[in-house]
């Protein structure tokens, strides 16, 4: 699948994901994913199975599709002027980019967290429960009250704001605030989140808390997370999937990736070398 | 296996030094292996001493490359192949360092047998098991140097005929304290002498195993090499 000019660009070739791409009874699956922006390939023959209640961690260098990649599987890509994406996307062996799919419904289901905490410019509770009204999941003041506060404990935050609930949200610190942003995306009960690199804007300690929530979410969710951190991905993703410009390199078990991983340039990338 | 430099200089750099730092240990513990050898069969009372009173200088280097490899991991968090080099060295440097007891040891057993005075030309037989031991030391360190898999796996045949060979020299040495119970005490400290030299075979096979997960990633302790 991989066209031969292109193969040039590697002193080592890739000729299709090595490790374990493939897993039965995913969540995502992609097949021959490959995304355009305009003339530009962004993504070549993405092939990745997503399994559930998992995390998998995508790594590798900027500008290597991961974001890209991340951003196929809830359809943001969308919104994107000249991007088009060919290949199969299934979720629960649906295929996401079939016409009858409603692409805010499709979003409900697979919720996204990004880089640098986003709140709405609305109170806390607020916050959370946006998008709760709008899909219209609870129906008295009670019932929303209630979904807010779980959404919130279920983030980790709920402590530490329970008397500050109508406090503008961009009034927290970093930390908080993307705990905020998880608790808005987990309040609408998705079953996969996506994460871009979302601890990338915080300190150790806001860092090493969301990624004790990742972990206690993951009983629940299916989780993604695109991270330059590969001590993040080794910590707390079970599977990693590597990426080198535009190609999906390698898809193993985290503990092989970090130890014993079969591409060289996966090993090139993780130990510090020139890739 | 790794032909690729680091993107960090230092990192490289440190890498660099904690290597040739346990091959420099390496060839403090093969001097010391043959001296002992040497001091036992030619019965050489001053090189004995030299012997068991050199085994502190193997002793420091060791702390030495474990305070590197800490600091590195402490600094560099190694991944993949470096995290594979970090953890053989560690588990290197032990084997040589418990090889460099075994030296000692048998330095020491010699200085009491050269005191004792006692008429028995068992040394001769010890010749052969001492080259053996000499060879597979050797080849492990070599292979390591190289990062030798298939040097590596070999060595596990070297080990096999070391073990026959102190098997043999433990049955000629029974033979002789049942001819005569008055060498007794003598035939006890040729035996630890070949014993420890049987061990040094053991650690030896233990840093080829090493080796062996450096360079494939796979742990072959406790299964046999093939």
């Amino acid at each position: 699948m991989i066209n031969i000019e292109k193969r040039e660009e590697f002193d080592i070739e890739i000729d299709k994901t090595v490790g374990k791409p493939f897993i039965n009874d995913a969540k995502f699956s992609t097949r021959n994913v490959d995304v355009f922006y305009g003339e530009k390939q962004a993504i070549f023959d993405a092939n990745i199975d997503i399994g559930k209640n998992q995390i998998i961690a995508m790594i590798g260098s900027s500008g290597c599709g991961k974001s890209t990649f991340l951003r196929c599987l809830n359809r943001m890509n969308d919104t994107i002027q000249d991007c088009h994406i060919s290949g199969d996307i299934r979720l629960d062996d649906e295929d996401i980019y079939q016409k009858q799919q409603d692409p805010v419904l499709l979003r409900a289901r697979v919720g996204m967290v990004f880089q640098k905490p986003n709140p709405f410019p609305k109170s806390i509770y607020d916050n959370v429960a946006y998008g709760a009204k709008l899909h219209g999941l609870a129906s008295s003041k009670i019932e929303l009250d209630e979904l807010v506060e779980k959404s919130l404990i279920r983030a980790g935050l709920f402590k530490e704001v329970k008397d500050s609930l109508h406090k503008p949200g961009t009034s927290l610190s970093g930390g908080q605030q993307q705990r905020l942003c998880i608790a808005r995306t987990i309040a609408i009960d998705p079953e996969v989140i996506l994460m871009d690199e979302p601890t990338s804007a915080l300190d150790p300690i806001a860092t090493a808390v969301i990624e004790e929530l990742m972990i206690d979410l993951s009983k629940k969710y299916t989780i993604a997370i695109v991270t330059h951190s590969m001590q993040q991905a080794a910590r707390v993703s079970q599977r990693t999937a590597y990426f080198h410009l535009g190609y999906v390199v390698e898809v193993n078990d985290t503990n092989i990736v970090f130890t014993n991983p079969e591409h060289q340039l996966t090993e090139n990338y993780i130990t510090g070398r020139f890739g | 296996m790794e032909t690729q430099q680091h993107i960090s200089r230092q990192y490289n750099q440190e890498l660099e030094s904690v290597k040739s730092k346990v091959l420099k240990m390496g060839g403090l513990v093969e001097d010391q292996v043959e001296k002992s050898i040497s001091a036992l069969i030619e019965q050489n009372s001053e090189l004995a001493k030299e012997v068991a009173e050199s085994d502190y200088k193997i002793n420091k280097i060791e702390v030495e490359i474990d305070e590197s490899c800490a600091q590195l991991i402490a600094k560099r968090q190694p991944a993949a192949g470096d995290l594979r080099l970090v953890i053989a060295i560690i588990k290197v440097i032990t084997d040589l360092e418990r090889i460099g007891d075994e030296a000692e040891k048998i330095g020491r057993y010699t200085q009491k047998l050269t005191s004792m005075k006692d008429d028995v030309n068992m040394y001769a037989e010890l010749s052969r098991l001492g080259d053996k031991v000499i060879t597979i030391l050797r080849d492990a360190l070599d292979a390591f140097a190289r990062m030798d898999v298939e040097q590596a796996a070999r060595i596990a045949e070297t080990d096999r005929q070391i073990d026959e060979e102190f098997d043999r020299v433990s049955r000629i040495l029974v033979t002789h304290m049942m001819e005569n119970s008055r060498n007794i005490k003598t035939m006890l400290h040729v035996i630890w002498c070949a014993r420890a030299l049987e061990r040094i075979g053991d650690h030896s096979q233990n840093i080829c195993e090493y080796v062996v997960y450096l360079v494939k990633g796979k742990d072959v302790r406790h299964i046999e090499l093939e």
